[in-house]
Formats: C-alpha cells, sequence, structure tokens
C-alpha cells in the first residue's frame, strides 16, 4: 500500500511538471528572471511614471539581451565579459541614462540565461529573449560556436548583435547584416606576434599546437601564409581536443621537432594546462604564445610555468589606448579612460580588468554611442548609427565593415602582444612587448629555463 | 465507431503530437515555437529509439550516432553539392538507415549491457572520426551561408517551414512506431524482447527483424539531424554526437513508458518541458541536473514501466486508448 | 627516426599513466563482476575524488598521497549509500534499470558539484619533481600514482583471495543464489562490493588530480576509458582491468608518434568496439 501511494504521488509530480512546463508559454509571460546586472534594482523604479521631473521626461528602459555561459567549458571568460557589460551598464545608468533630443530618457536593463557553453540551448534562449523577455538589442554569447549558432536568431528577427567575445571571421561571411564585432578578428590574431618575431629571431623554427575549434583553427588559418611569407620554417602543426589534458604526447612531439617556439592554444582550460605542463617537462622552447589563457587574471597561479608565456591581446591595461592617441589617428575620442574604466572595475570586483571584461564594457559602450548617434533607439537607426561608426575608446579603434561579403567585420582595432614576466619584486605581471611604441617591456627571450 | 475502435491506439498520440504543433501557431510567439520544436524533435528521436528499445528490449546508449551521422550527410548535401533541404533530409535518413543496416548485422548479435557499450563505442567512434575528417570539415564543422534560407524567403521564413517538416516528421515517426508496434513483425519483435531464444524457435527469424528495427529506428533521427543541423546553421561533432543525449532519449522513453506508442512522446514532452522551465527559473537554475536525476531515480525506482505503463497497469480500461 | 624517439620519449609516460587507467577501470569491472550493473556514476565519483585531493591539499594542506586514505574512505562509504539508496532495489530488474539509476545519481552528483563548484579548472599544485630516462622526461607524480595504483591492485587481490568478505564477494560474483544458501549475507556483500569499486575510482582520480587540472565533469573521459579499459581485460575481471590500463596506456603512447593525436579516440572505441563483436570475454578473458 505504502508503495502505491508513492507511485501516485510520483505520477503527480510528473503531471505536475508537464503542467508547470507548458504553463509558462500557453498562460502567461512569466515573471522576468532577476538580472544578474547591479542595474537591475533600479529596474522597477523606472516602470512608474516620473511624475515629479519635468513632464517632457520619458523614461525608457531598452532590455539588452544575452546568455553567459555560467557553467561549461567557456566558463572562466564568458563571465570576464559579463562582468564589464554590467559595469557598463551600472556606469550609464548611474549617470542617468542617455537623453535624447525628444527628451526621452534611455535606461538599460539586463536579461540573460545560463547557456551552459552548450550550443543546443543558445538558439532556444535567444528566441526567449526576443519574443519573451522583449529584448530590443542584443549582446553574443562568448565564443565562436555559441555566437554562430545566435546570430542566426539576430538576423530573422532583424535584432541588432554586438558580439564580443566571437573572433573568428566565418560568422561575418555568412550573409549577416545584423552582427557588428569587437574583437580584431582571429585570422589576424597571431600576426603582430610574427612580427615581432621576425625582429627577435628570423631563424625561428615555429611549431604550431592550437585547440581543434571554429576560434583557434580560424587563427591557424591566418597564421600559416603569414608565418611562410616572412620566411619562418613551421616543423610540426597538430590540433588537439578542447577536452585535452594530457599534452605530455604532444610535448613530446613539440621537443623532437626540433622548434624553437610555439605558437598556439585555444580557450582558458586547455591553455593553462598546457602552460604547466610545457614547464613541467622542461620542454625548453625559446618563446611560447598561446591564446586566450595568459590574458587571464587567474593565468599566475601558475606559478613559475607562467613567467615568459605571451598572448595576444585584445587591450591591455598598461597599453590602454588614449585620446592622444586618437587625436594623432583623427579620430573621434568615446568613453571613459582606460585607467578610469579599470578603476571603476576594480571597486566593482576587486579584480584587474582582462581584455574579455573590456570586450564586454565596450560592446555597451557602443552600443550607447549609437544609440547616441542615432538619437533613437529605433533598430535600423541604430543599425545605420553602426554601420557609419568609426570611434576610438580606451579600448582602440571600432569601425565594422559595410561590404555585403563580411558586413560587421571589425576593421579599425589592433592587438599587442602581452607577456608574463617577473617584475623588481620577482611578482608575475602582464607587459606589453609589442608593438614597440606602446610596449612597456622587452620581449623575455629566450624564457630562461626552468631550474 | 468503428473506426474508433479500431485506430484508439493512435489517436491520443497524433492530438498530442498535433496540439504541439498548432500551439505556437495560435499563440503567435516565436518562443512557443522553439520550444515546440525542442520538443516534437525530442518527440520523433524517442518514438524512434522506442522501436528499438521498447519493443525490440535492446537498450541503445548512442541512438544520437544516427542523428549526428545523417545530420552531417545532409548537411554536406546541401552545402557542398547545392542539393534541396528535401532531398537532403531524405539523403540523411537515408544514410542513418544503411549505417544502422551494416552496423546492425554486426552489433546485434551483442546481448544487454555488451550491446549497449558497443552503442557507446561506435558513437565516440563516429565522433572521433568525423573530428579527423576534412571532407566534413572536421573539428570546426560545415556553417551554413544563409543564402541557403533566400529559398524559403529568408531566415525568419526558413525556420517557420523547418518547424512544419518538424512537426511532419514527429508524426512521421509515431505513425511508424504505430504501424510497427500493430503489425505482425512488430509482434516479433516483442516476442524477441521477452525471450530471444523463444522468439526463434517460434519462427521469428531474430537477427533479421532487430535488423530491421535497428534501421527502422535509425532513419528518422537522421533526418531529423538534417533539419536541425539546418536550422542550427551550422553543424560540429561536438554538437552532432553527444553522448548524454542519446541518455537523455533513455530518459524520455523510460519516464513515459517504453514499448508503448504514446509512452515516449510523453517521456519527451515531460522531460523538455521540465528541463526547459529548469533551466530558466531562477530557483533551480543551479540545480536542475540535480533536480532532474532525482525525479529520474524515483521513477526508475517506483514506477519503472512509466507513466503510460503505470497506469495501464492500474486502469485497465485505459488499455484500449493507451497503446 | 624521429618516430622511434617520440616513441621513446612518450611510452614510459603511457604506461605510467595505464596503471592509473587501469585502477579506475578496476572499480568499474569489479562491480559490474558482482552484481552485473554497469555504474554509469563512475566519472563524476573519479570527479569527487580529485577534489577529495584537491580540499584535503589546499584547506588541511595534508600531503595528497596521505590524503588518499580520507579519499579512500570516503568513496567506500559513498558507493555503499548509493548502493543502498539508487542500485539495491533495481538489483534484479533489467539491465535498463540499473542504468538508468545509476545515471541519475551520476546527474545528482554532477548538477550538485556544478552548483557548488562550478566547472572552472582545479589544479593541485604539487610536484614531486621529475627526471631524465634516457630522451623520456618522467614525472615524479606520475611514477608514485603508478605505484600506489600497483599497491592497490596488490592489496585488492590479496582482500579478494584471502580474506573472508572477499571470497564471500567472489562467491556473490559467482552465484548469488548458492552464495545466499551457504549463509553468505548477499545483500552486505554487494554493498561492501560497490563500495570498493567506488573506492577505487575514488582514489584514482585523487592520483589524476596530482597531474591533471580537473572539474567535476573532468570525470567523463575517464569513465569512457574505463569502459573501453574494461573491455579489453574483460568485464567483470579486476586483475585483468589493470593489463587493460596498460594496453590503453600504451596505445596513447605509441599513436602520437605516428598520427595526429586526435586519432588517438578513433582507435581506441574502433579497438573497442572491434573486441567486443570479436571477443566479448576481453582479451585476458572474464569469469562469464
Amino acid at each position: 500500500m505504502k508503495r502505491s501511494l508513492f507511485s501516485i504521488f510520483t505520477v503527480l509530480v510528473l503531471m505536475g511538471l508537464i503542467l508547470s512546463a507548458c504553463g509558462p508559454g500557453a498562460t502567461e509571460a512569466p515573471a522576468p528572471v532577476e538580472p544578474a546586472a547591479p542595474a537591475a534594482t533600479e529596474a522597477p523604479v523606472e516602470e512608474q511614471p516620473a511624475a515629479t521631473e519635468a513632464p517632457a521626461m520619458v523614461e525608457k528602459t531598452v532590455v539588452i539581451g544575452f546568455t553567459s555561459s555560467l557553467t561549461g567549458s567557456q566558463e572562466v571568460s564568458s563571465k570576464r565579459q559579463v562582468n564589464g557589460l554590467n559595469l557598463w551598464m551600472q556606469q550609464v545608468n548611474d549617470a542617468g541614462g542617455i537623453k535624447l533630443s525628444d527628451g526621452t530618457v534611455v535606461k538599460f536593463a539586463a536579461q540573460t540565461y545560463d547557456d551552459e557553453s552548450n550550443k543546443e540551448r543558445v538558439q532556444e534562449l535567444y528566441t526567449r529573449l526576443i519574443t519573451e523577455d522583449n529584448a530590443d538589442f542584443l549582446i553574443s554569447p562568448y565564443s565562436s560556436g555559441l555566437t554562430a549558432a545566435a546570430s542566426i536568431i539576430a538576423e530573422q528577427n532583424g535584432k541588432i548583435m554586438i558580439t564580443a567575445g566571437a573572433a573568428e571571421d566565418d560568422a561575418y561571411k555568412t550573409g549577416n547584416t545584423s552582427l557588428f564585432q569587437l574583437y580584431t578578428p582571429g585570422s589576424l590574431y597571431l600576426i603582430s606576434t610574427v612580427d615581432m618575431l621576425k625582429t627577435l629571431d628570423p631563424e625561428a623554427k615555429v611549431a604550431i599546437v592550437h585547440e581543434n575549434d571554429k576560434f583557434s583553427t580560424a587563427v591557424v588559418e591566418g597564421l600559416k601564409p603569414y608565418l611562410e611569407s616572412h620566411g619562418f620554417e613551421t616543423v610540426l602543426e597538430e590540433g588537439y581536443a578542447s577536452d585535452t589534458a594530457d599534452f605530455g604526447p604532444v610535448i613530446n612531439k613539440i621537443v623532437e621537432s626540433g622548434a624553437t617556439v610555439l605558437l598556439g592554444g585555444g580557450h582558458y582550460p586547455d591553455g593553462s594546462t598546457f602552460a604547466r605542463q610545457l614547464y613541467e617537462r622542461k620542454a625548453g622552447l625559446k618563446f611560447v604564445s598561446l591564446l586566450v589563457a595568459p590574458a587571464d587574471s587567474k593565468f599566475p597561479e601558475l606559478g613559475d610555468a607562467a613567467l615568459g608565456v605571451a598572448t595576444s591581446s585584445q587591450w591591455e591595461l598598461v597599453a590602454t589606448h588614449t585620446p592622444e592617441e586618437a587625436a594623432v589617428l583623427g579620430k573621434e575620442w568615446y568613453g571613459p579612460t582606460g585607467e578610469d574604466f579599470a578603476a571603476a572595475y576594480e571597486a566593482m570586483t576587486g579584480d584587474k580588468p582582462t581584455y574579455h571584461v573590456a570586450g564586454g564594457y565596450t560592446a555597451g559602450l557602443v552600443l550607447q554611442k549609437a544609440i547616441e548617434d542615432a538619437d533613437s533607439i529605433d533598430p535600423e537607426k541604430v543599425k545605420a548609427a553602426l554601420e557609419a561608426m568609426d570611434i576610438f575608446t580606451f579600448y582602440g579603434g571600432i569601425k565594422f565593415d559595410t561590404s555585403p561579403e563580411a558586413h560587421g567585420l571589425q576593421v579599425s582595432h589592433q592587438m599587442v602582444v602581452a607577456q608574463w614576466q617577473k617584475n623588481d619584486a620577482g611578482e608575475l605581471v602582464r607587459q606589453v612587448i609589442w608593438p614597440a611604441d606602446v610596449a612597456t617591456a622587452d620581449p623575455l627571450y629566450p624564457i630562461p629555463a626552468p631550474q | 465507431m468503428k473506426l474508433w475502435n479500431r485506430y484508439s491506439g493512435l489517436i491520443l498520440p497524433v492530438l498530442v503530437v498535433a496540439a504541439l504543433a498548432v500551439w505556437p501557431v495560435i499563440t503567435g510567439k516565436p518562443a512557443n515555437r522553439e520550444s515546440a520544436f525542442t520538443i516534437l524533435k525530442a518527440v520523433a528521436l524517442a518514438s524512434s529509439l522506442n522501436i528499438l528499445l521498447g519493443y525490440t528490449g535492446y537498450v541503445s546508449f548512442g541512438h544520437i550516432v544516427f542523428y549526428g551521422f545523417g545530420g552531417y550527410v545532409g548537411i554536406f548535401l546541401l552545402t557542398e553539392k547545392g542539393w534541396s533541404l528535401w532531398t537532403a533530409i531524405l539523403a540523411g535518413g537515408a544514410a542513418s538507415g544503411i549505417l544502422a543496416f551494416l552496423l546492425g548485422s554486426a552489433i546485434l548479435r551483442l546481448r544487454g549491457a555488451y550491446f549497449a557499450l558497443a552503442t557507446i563505442g561506435v558513437n565516440e567512434a563516429m565522433r572521433a572520426f568525423i573530428n579527423n575528417f576534412e571532407l566534413f570539415g572536421g573539428p570546426t564543422g560545415i556553417t551554413l551561408n544563409f543564402s541557403v534560407y533566400r529559398d524559403f524567403g529568408g531566415a525568419a521564413h526558413a525556420l517557420q517551414t523547418s518547424f512544419y517538416i518538424g512537426a511532419g516528421l514527429a508524426l512521421l515517426a509515431l505513425l511508424l512506431s504505430y504501424i510497427v508496434r500493430t503489425s505482425k513483425f512488430g509482434l516479433g519483435l516483442l516476442a524477441i524482447r521477452e525471450n530471444e531464444d523463444a522468439a526463434e524457435v517460434m519462427g521469428v527469424v531474430a537477427p533479421r527483424a532487430k535488423t530491421w528495427a535497428y534501421v527502422l529506428s535509425a532513419i528518422i533521427p537522421g533526418m531529423v539531424g538534417v533539419l536541425f543541423f539546418f536550422k542550427n546553421g551550422n553543424v560540429e561533432p561536438h554538437d552532432a554526437f553527444p553522448l548524454h543525449a542519446s541518455i537523455e532519449l533513455l530518459v524520455m522513453v523510460m519516464l513515459g513508458g517504453q514499448g508503448t506508442v504514446l509512452g515516449p512522446i510523453l517521456g519527451a514532452f515531460a522531460y523538455q518541458g521540465m528541463r526547459g522551465y529548469l533551466v530558466t527559473s531562477p530557483i533551480f537554475k543551479d540545480i536542475q541536473l540535480s533536480v532532474s536525476g532525482a525525479l529520474l531515480l524515483m521513477i526508475v525506482l517506483f514506477i519503472p514501466a512509466g507513466a503510460i505503463g503505470w497506469l495501464r497497469h492500474r486502469v485497465p480500461p485505459l488499455r484500449r486508448v493507451l497503446a | 627516426m624521429q618516430q622511434i624517439n617520440i616513441l621513446l620519449a612518450s611510452l614510459p609516460d603511457g604506461i605510467l599513466l595505464g596503471f592509473v587507467y587501469g585502477l579506475a577501470a578496476m572499480g568499474l569491472t569489479l562491480i559490474w563482476g558482482v552484481m552485473n550493473v554497469i555504474n554509469l556514476s563512475h566519472g563524476p565519483i573519479i570527479a569527487l575524488g580529485m577534489f577529495g585531493t584537491f580540499f584535503l591539499f589546499t584547506r588541511l594542506n595534508l600531503n595528497p598521497y596521505a590524503g588518499l586514505i580520507p579519499v579512500a574512505i570516503m568513496g567506500l562509504l559513498l558507493g555503499v549509500l548509493i548502493y543502498v539508496i539508487a542500485v539495491h532495489r533495481v538489483i534484479n530488474a533489467p539491465h535498463l534499470s540499473s542504468l538508468l539509476a545509476t545515471f541519475s545519481v551520476n546527474m545528482i552528483i554532477i548538477g550538485l558539484g556544478t552548483a557548488v563548484l562550478t566547472t572552472s579548472p582545479y589544479n593541485v599544485d604539487f610536484s614531486a619533481g621529475s627526471f631524465k630516462l634516457g630522451s623520456a622526461t618522467l614525472l615524479g607524480t606520475r611514477l608514485i600514482a603508478a605505484l600506489v595504483a600497483m599497491l592497490f591492485t596488490g592489496g585488492l587481490y590479496l582482500f579478494l583471495y584471502r580474506t573472508r568478505p572477499g571470497k564471500f564477494i567472489r562467491a556473490v560474483a559467482n552465484n548469488r543464489s548458492a552464495a545466499e544458501l551457504m549463509g553468505v549475507p548477499s545483500t552486505r556483500i554487494l554493498a561492501l562490493s560497490f563500495g570498493l569499486g567506488t573506492m577505487l575510482a575514488a582514489v584514482s582520480g585523487a592520483l589524476i588530480a596530482t597531474f591533471f587540472p580537473f572539474n567535476i565533469l573532468s570525470g567523463g573521459s575517464y569513465e569512457l576509458k574505463s569502459f573501453v579499459i574494461g573491455v579489453l581485460g574483460g568485464l567483470g575481471n579486476p586483475i585483468g582491468a589493470l593489463f587493460g590500463g596498460l594496453i590503453l596506456g600504451m596505445i596513447e603512447g605509441i599513436i602520437p608518434a605516428f598520427l595526429e593525436q586526435s586519432w588517438v579516440p578513433v582507435i581506441e572505441f574502433g579497438l573497442f568496439v572491434l573486441i567486443l563483436l570479436v571477443r566479448p570475454s576481453g582479451l585476458f578473458g572474464a569469469k562469464k
């Protein structure tokens, strides 16, 4: 008897779940999930008409929709990107929003879900963001793979999507018109690193070992012809699976190939492991450049294994872009200085900003600028403003390709090469080593051998 | 009335699928359409798996291999060879069917857990192989150009069309499931499930019947794969052969009741609906997997026949309706 | 020539790893041998073992090898708990039931683990030095891990063949109803066997954590490896699992010398299916 009672209970639970599952869509819109942004607390207040203010002022809350990877392989970088975006949103709302000429005051609210670093859910969640949560503008998820899936939803609904952590070129060459890229495209990632090698050691023998995914492969496809045209010999080229834990066999191959320089990597988890094992196995390379991982502020947790590891960075605080630079280039300066941005970020999170943070912040900043330029939140006008945009921020130049073949591809932003070095106190710090005019330190070349 | 008696087992499943297909049209919300598509996809896959799992009694842990393989073949033909979506879907189904035929004659000799392990191995080997297979784009897969949606009047219409095709495939899957279930061939499968050796003695040619059941359970997943990746815009090895999705399919079949036509449909509906709800619910978002797991455990331990099996057992008059 | 050098460098590493893989697989195959259950919560338990080492090492500053003892005890208790809650009721049900029951345990652990520990990579920053053997660099952590794995294998062997509970386990594995007739408390023995299986998984995880980074999802790939090894060595044959692990380790050492590393899983799983087809009892023969 007890058993059958329990069975009935279980069936009831099941039925309840079925009902609750169709409930949200069929009956009424669900209460919006409390946005993660600090700005969220202000949202309800804004809903009330601002009766006490001047009657011409109309507050309008613009919903920015995005998914982030709270779990899964892209977690580390994705969270930083979201932190940056949240900081921007907090700042713009605290400053009273954007005031348009017709008296509208635009404020922002975030609507976000966890995509689990899983492409399958991304499309459903972005559709939900657009249709149920009425998101006005979209920010991309982190990583090229997730963005490719999300961009289709943006495109079919005519929603603008600013892509932050999505460098791979191909996504912008599929006939899209709604994507706008902030990162320097993947195929150009290692160009400046090769330029630097050319001056340091033209005889270097290069091993290319990279994660087998969209982004890293795009980087390598751009890298190979450039290496060749600069007369470098590539002695090994190999891909590894994203979840590789044991780099031992690969490192043995690098050593046997006689390579002196390693270019490659992928994302955070594999890159940090790779660096650690290169050190443990005393691979003895003169120079190591890995994608993404060394740009994160968690990287020095590797200790001495981090020393000398370089990365291509979209932005570095120590070489942040300045209004003077903009003036020299004759471009319009927009937004805060890098120091102000970094100070605000440290006050919010207690952490130094990385380029993923800066990317997330700039995504918001670019949207803000476009709304100001368009003097409207009408998507078509904002899109026109984005297409016409040619500005300079602390993060660097922002200008989008407008040709139908590669619409939205970033054409102005430039990358730097950063390397982990020891300062006088013996602490690991990330120094900019290239291009020479913004460098804060000389390249550490070759990397000193571990004791 | 006569018709009702004859096809009563088919009516409820068709109604469920039809309701799912009509729901987004009535509400006019694309978000509902996406949710319904996810559920319909699960219905089609779970119903297909049920032919092998529920009727024949073979536990496949890697059934998603047919979804991924068919999807890859279809998308390859679509982008590289310029085939239309319709022919690509058919080709994807055919490719999966052929794969199942070739595999089936080998691995269906294994029984019980050995078969389950072999299907895991096949799925992982296939994923690793496609990862190295340059013709299919290797690890980065194949990305569609937006121009393929132009034939459908733009991306928005293409997604709408995809939804209707998805509903059609789900309907097809349940019809197939019903036909197999009520046919003599299906009776042979049920006999194999109960006792394979005895079935052979009774004149069921088990190897042949099993192989055909395997092929039938593979075709629709292949077609669904093509459709899903067409709608998704790209296909990568990681997304095409997710092992956990295979296991989720088992959960759906189990939840609703294996070996019944309606069971997998309800199971797919409940599981996907529940997950869709938990993932976006602020309370359960972080532990949604645990909640799903705990629920699954309760069902396995206390109502192993699934919801439909339990109802059939408890309320005999329903047996006619709940086939 | 270059290939030979790579081979010489990678093979010793692969062999050392093979012992640890073998230890993990031994846990899986022991459970299968005794109660015909494939434990799909094997992977998350390996991951929990990894976290066990991590927290003992970072919070209590316990040496990872001293930490093996509490990890093993926790693994044993966790296994008994899982058996009582999830497995006992379906022990005589069709395979699907026990597969799904252990899979739901997998989901529960992964779900809670993700919520509490996130999926960021963790590292146990511990080094036992390294030394050169010819052209190969051997890491101290891996050498010790291989030794520990051998110790545990020996211990398991002695337990199964020299102690009373061990003999009971073998009796239950051989014929449960006959063992019950002889007065063997089969439920307790089954729970103990399941606990031993998860203990081995947790210990192997604890060892792996000393040289590879991990998160709560990391166990999955070692679970798959355990399947391959279990089949290579013969499901239900714990000692065969150690040899299966060695073979897998060697494959991982040999293949990268001749092919890109990404071909390793193709060959591993291809071999897995092939062996299931031609010799389902494994290369070293199983009991059944």
